[in-house]
């Protein structure tokens, strides 16, 4: 069949499963998208910024593991694609990113919208690719999406020329096995790996497990789920890591790291042995990398070679894929019990209990509205079940804290980039991944701004999303920054923001706000009867910390901690190092 | 300390900059990259030598596997090689004075004379880096008016060649650590 290299694009896109792409046109994809009226089955979500197109993709992939399309032009079209695919590739979301270019003619002459794609995105890809011959795409565009999704997934880009989009060739959707002598996966672990892990596991006495990223992606919640049973070790997750194990189970510590729970920190720094399971030791995690876990031997099971030893040396390093390698350990474990460990959990656990902002304010209540309480409420009123897409800034950290998930897949965020405006065109992304889910996109009034533009993508797709925008007038986690460490100078931190009802209303958008606790309940009713996006906007307290909190570079241990009562706060803030 | 690494990768445009990209993105320190095809045309040959513990060596060797265009890695710095860097040197000999004084040096250092001209001379040697470095240093005392590297390039004695490299029996990520070293 002679096709054109456009019509090969969408062709080739088809064979791959894939359903809905997200895009913005321009003259050096107009080829493209003009074959794509040939196309009706694929769904074209035509974004408005590019930027907002690469975040649904990369939404849309983490929700389903499905690799997410994005789409744009040349030049302007894709530098503001760059953005999005240096968020997919910090957290290994496999995406396929295809852009327009200027003709191979005019290639390295300055044309117009030119600009060298390949060169700008070779550090934030995993692997990206200049097709000079129509004869070449179809192959390219397969091995595109082998590498986006195999391995440790990552953002894959394919710059495509106008002339080659014009050309016409034979087109058939090669099926042998892909030619990529340098691209290499794992297979099994070897057998001397596995009994050099057994043995640290049957040794150890204070083992906790470090569930990440790598728990959902390679699909092992119930291989992690059964070494747990078995093993009776306590595990820590990371940001990315949430909803690869019930955070409901008695051994769940909830999060690790800088705004991780107090009793999981100080769990991880008594630790004999730590087990890390596709995660990546981000300096989140590890605070000071000298003082990190002084006492514990450790096992790193990671599919990418590189991970391994980068950050934190270990002791058994298993190249592997976790569900291949968790499936190799559990026949050979043995029971195991750590009462006095767990015990000893308990106790700090229940330290954090009292501390907690939400136990504070039940005791003294004092009528205000505080982020934690919105996050917590939006827990009770979703019953825990929403799929939560989350912006950067402090309410991340407290929707990590306060919104426990049981499902993998259903909290996504922006963790090694920590990519402001990532939240709600991801949400939109997820939504279209996972038409079935409750889908609730959570930002701060100042991230919500860098992509709000997507409001009219949401209108015009009429994509059932429930947007809240938790609204303290500041840039919250930077004034958090400059409360501790700058002396309160807030500079550049105050916002003087529009009316987001009214904005919303703008953009067709039914929108409510929010001023006090007692209208959580209904607001958050309102806006799931509504079928379409729908906003609240949530008024909170702008003096607000999220605690605990290792201050970066500082001991993990070493963190500074809400104190005991709210009303003795202020107190606390000039000496930040007290508890 | 020097480590030496050989990469074969894909003949393909770009590879190289995504090769010497990565030195720059990982922050490592680069002594010299000499690049050049081999007898199969789809196949280029790297050898890096880079400045750094072992352990950074390794990191570098996973880290070059990742690039999709790089098919074998091998780190050599332990293994019995053939190491070659090559120098040319131009020396202004006007008088005979100073052409004498080249060629006994020449002649005493095995290097070769490969072009005389009324004013300059330009020699050349090949030899290992520390061979290298001495003729160099020999060359000082003489007025050198330019002088360039090849940079070295690196073979394995004996039958071993680039397939079945250490990445393959996994060595770099089983290599278990003195204790836990942080
Ligand atoms: C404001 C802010 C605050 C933050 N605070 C915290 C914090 O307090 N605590 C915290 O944890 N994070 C925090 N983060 C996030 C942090 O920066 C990192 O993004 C996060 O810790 C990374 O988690 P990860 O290593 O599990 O995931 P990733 O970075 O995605 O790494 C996943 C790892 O799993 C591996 N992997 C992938 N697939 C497989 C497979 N099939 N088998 C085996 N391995 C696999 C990958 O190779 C990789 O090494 C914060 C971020 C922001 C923006
Ligand atoms: C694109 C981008 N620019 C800057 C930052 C630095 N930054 C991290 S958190 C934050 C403040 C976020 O404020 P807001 O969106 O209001 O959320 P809050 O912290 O108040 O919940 C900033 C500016 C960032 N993460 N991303």
């Amino acid at each position: 069949m002679q096709l054109t290299g456009a019509e090969i694009i969408w062709e080739c896109l088809l064979k791959e499963g894939v359903e809905v792409v997200f895009g913005y046109p321009g003259g050096a994809i107009l080829p493209a998208y003009d074959a794509l009226n040939k196309y009706p089955q694929l769904h074209h979500v035509l974004v408005r910024h590019e930027q907002g197109a690469t975040h649904m993709a990369d939404g849309y992939a983490r929700a389903s593991g499905q690799v997410g399309v994005a789409v744009g032009t040349s030049g302007p079209g894709a530098t503001n694609m760059i953005t999005g695919m240096a968020t997919a590739m910090m957290d290994s979301t496999p995406m396929v990113v295809i852009t327009g270019q200027v003709p191979t003619s005019a290639i390295g002459s300055d044309a117009f919208q030119e600009t060298d794609v390949t060169g700008c995105t070779l550090p934030v890809t995993k692997h990206n690719y200049l097709v000079t011959r129509v004869e070449d795409l179809a192959e390219t565009i397969r091995e595109a999406f082998h590498i986006a999704r195999t391995g440790r997934p990552g953002p894959v880009l394919v710059d495509i020329p106008k002339d080659v989009q014009n050309a016409t060739t034979e087109f058939y959707y090669p099926n042998h096995p892909i030619q990529l002598p340098g691209y290499h996966l794992p297979g099994a672990a070897h057998y001397t790996e596995i009994e050099a892990a057994l043995k640290l596991i049957h040794e150890a006495e204070r083992p906790v497990i470090l569930a990440g990223h790598g728990v959902v992606m390679a699909g092992a919640v119930h291989e992690l789920r059964q070494f747990v049973e078995i093993t009776q070790t306590p595990v820590a997750l990371t940001l990315l890591g949430k909803g690869g194990f019930p955070e409901n189970h008695p051994l769940a510590l909830g999060m690790m790291g800088m705004h991780g729970e107090a009793a999981c920190n100080h769990a991880i720094q008594q630790a004999d042995l730590l087990l890390a399971f596709g995660m990546r030791f981000d300096d989140r995690v590890t605070g000071n990398i000298k003082t990190y876990s002084p006492h514990s031997k450790k096992i790193h099971i990671d599919i990418d070679p590189s991970e391994i030893n980068k950050n934190v040396r270990v002791d058994v390093g298993i190249w592997g894929d976790l569900k291949t390698v968790l499936q190799q350990l559990l026949p050979k474990l043995k029971t195991g019990q750590h009462q006095g460990w767990i015990a000893q959990i308990r106790e700090w656990q229940e330290d954090g209990n009292q501390r907690d902002i939400l136990q504070q304010l039940a005791e003294r209540p004092d009528g205000k509205l505080w982020a934690a309480q919105v996050i917590a409420d939006l827990f009770t009123y979703t019953k825990g079940e929403a799929l939560t897409v989350t912006d950067v800034g402090q309410h991340q950290m407290l929707e990590a804290q306060y919104y426990p998930h049981t499902r993998p897949q259903t909290m996504l965020t922006s963790g090694g980039l920590g990519t402001m405006g990532f939240g709600m065109p991801s949400a939109i992304g997820a939504k279209f991944a996972r038409p079935n889910e409750e889908v609730w996109s959570i930002s701060g009034d100042g991230g919500f701004q860098m992509t709000l533009c997507e409001l009219a993508t949401a209108r015009q797709e009429n994509i059932n999303i429930n947007i809240a925008i938790v609204n303290n007038s500041f840039l919250g986690m930077v004034r958090q920054w400059q409360e501790f460490f700058y002396e309160r100078r807030y500079k550049a931190t105050p916002l003087v923001n529009p009316d987001f009802v009214k904005l919303a209303e703008a953009y067709g958008i039914p929108a409510r706000r929010v001023t006090s606790r007692a209208e959580i309940q209904e607001a958050v009713e309102w806006s799931r009867s509504i079928e379409g996006p729908s906003l609240i906007e949530f008024v909170v307290e702008k003096d607000d910390i999220v605690y605990p909190m290792v201050p970066a570079g500082a001991d993990l241990h070493d963190m500074i901690r809400r104190p005991h009562y709210a009303a003795e706060v202020s107190q606390d803030f000039d000496n930040p190092n007290a508890v | 300390m020097k480590n030496t690494l050989i990469c074969l990768v894909e003949n393909k445009p770009g590879v190289l900059n995504r090769v010497v990209s990565l030195f720059r993105r990982r922050n490592y320190n680069m002594d010299s990259l000499t690049v050049g095809r081999t007898h199969n045309p789809d196949i280029s040959r790297i050898t890096i030598v880079m400045e750094g513990e072992p352990f950074q060596a390794k990191l570098l060797a996973v880290n070059l596997y990742k690039l999709v265009d790089v098919i074998e890695v091998q780190d050599v710095t332990d293994i019995p090689t053939v190491d070659r860097d090559l120098v040319l040197a131009k020396i202004r000999t006007t008088d005979a004075y100073a052409r004498n004084n080249l060629t006994d040096l020449c002649y005493e250092m095995g290097a070769r004379i490969v072009d005389i001209g009324p004013e300059v001379t330009i020699v050349e040697f090949t030899g290992t880096e520390e061979n290298v470095e001495a003729f160099i240093n020999a060359l000082r005392p003489l007025d050198i008016v330019e002088l360039v590297r090849s940079g070295l390039v690196s073979m394995g004695r004996g039958v071993r060649n680039m397939q079945g490299s250490d990445y393959k029996s996994k060595r770099f990520v089983t290599a278990p650590r003195n204790g836990s070293s942080n």
